[in-house]
């Protein structure tokens, strides 16, 4: 990147990945392997989950929910920055990526909106990602096994948390169930995609780096539907799935999100703190 | 807000053997998310490894008004205090 400003490098990027298809996340003009592009969707899915929960952080509806968002942040910009730092540089990857070449999932990037949708997301999301890192122990990655014996702990407690909150607000009072349920019905759209394998992902699952997800897809359903079921809350009606996040195609939000969180970054590359 | 939840007391066993110690109070609206809120605010910097949460309203407390009759008679009994004894450096918590 030296020599050229983040954003002339990103256009270029674009430009160059563009003719190429199917099209992969460059980084730098890279060409990376499945493995690393693995590590960077689930780094990128840890790194914008954990921006946008931190974004929580001095408007949370109640102080202790206000410091239990920014720990639920924090676990998983630690995450991210494992998963990250093992893919390359990982604060360049972070900070010096534009939003084309990011992967992650469309779920995570999707607004806070109220309290009751961020519990939304959660759910959907960590519930996924639970099942992920249980199989993940078994990798015959050795980072990726280890990363996930670690952080399995951590996203255990995130969906036990989302799940208390999902039934405490669909069973509360008539406001938090229609809260709750305007919630779930925003995020249930960008759920197929967590179940979607592509090229990429099959390679990384043929080599035993990466889980299949749609092992675990059943048990994934029918564990949401549990959580709604006691939370009595329809699931809400099927919808045209949004797909592809993992391809670079996001929605208007991620560059909302990228742009306060790469600002500093760039605008003084210098800064130490 | 918070105020509407009620006030539980958090207590932390910082480690095994220890007594749990009291450290502060969450607001939560039940016993489930009291343990949460009080994970989240107390024990975030490896401070325990078990938590008790007690409802604030359930705890007696003495009153403040008896407090020179119940705690004052103790200052001048100094013989209570077994600092008459020398203990070895060996034992611990005491």
């Amino acid at each position: 990147m030296t020599g050229r400003s983040p954003a002339k490098a990103g256009a270029q990027e674009r430009a160059s990945a563009a003719a190429a298809a199917p099209r992969t996340p460059a980084y730098a003009g890279e060409q990376l392997d499945p493995r690393t592009q693995y590590l960077m969707r689930l780094g990128d899915d840890a790194l914008v989950l954990g921006q946008r929960l931190s974004e929580w952080c001095g408007h949370g509806p109640v102080l202790e929910v206000d410091i239990s968002l920014a720990n639920l942040a924090l676990d998983l910009v630690g995450q991210a920055t494992l998963l990250l730092n093992e893919a390359g540089d990982g604060d360049k990857l972070a900070f010096h990526r534009d939003v084309l070449d990011f992967s992650n999932c469309l779920l995570v990037e999707q607004p806070n909106g109220d309290f009751a949708q961020t519990i939304a997301r959660h759910l959907l999301y960590t519930t996924w990602q639970h099942m992920l890192l249980e199989r993940l122990t078994q990798s015959s990655d050795r980072f990726l096994s280890e990363f996930a014996h670690k952080a399995v702990k951590e996203i255990a407690y995130h969906r036990e948390l989302a799940t208390d909150w999902t039934i405490r607000l669909g069973d509360g009072t008539e406001e938090s169930a229609r809260r709750m349920a305007e919630g779930l019905d925003w995020c249930w759209r960008f759920v197929p995609e967590l179940f979607e394998v592509d090229e990429l992902l099959q390679a990384a699952i043929d080599s035993g780096v990466a889980v299949e997800p749609l092992g675990f897809e059943e048990e994934y359903r029918s564990a949401i539907a549990a959580v709604l079921a006691e939370a009595q809350l329809k699931a809400p009606a099927d919808q045209r799935p949004i797909l592809g996040g993992r391809r670079g195609h996001h929605s208007e939000h991620l560059g909302h999100l990228l742009a306060v969180m790469q600002f500093l970054p760039r605008t003084y590359p210098d800064a130490t703190w | 807000m918070s105020s509407d939840w009620p006030l539980w007391e958090v207590f932390v066993r910082s480690k095994g053997g220890l007594a749990h110690r009291h450290v502060g109070s969450v607001h939560a609206p039940d016993a489930e998310l009291a343990l949460a809120h009080a994970r989240d605010t107390y024990t975030r910097r490896l401070e325990g490894v078990s938590l008790w949460v007690v409802p604030s309203a359930e705890i007696v407390a003495s009153d403040p008004d008896q407090a020179g009759e119940l705690f004052e008679p103790a200052q001048s009994k100094i013989y209570r205090h077994p600092t008459f004894y020398d203990i070895p450096d060996e034992v611990k918590h005491i």
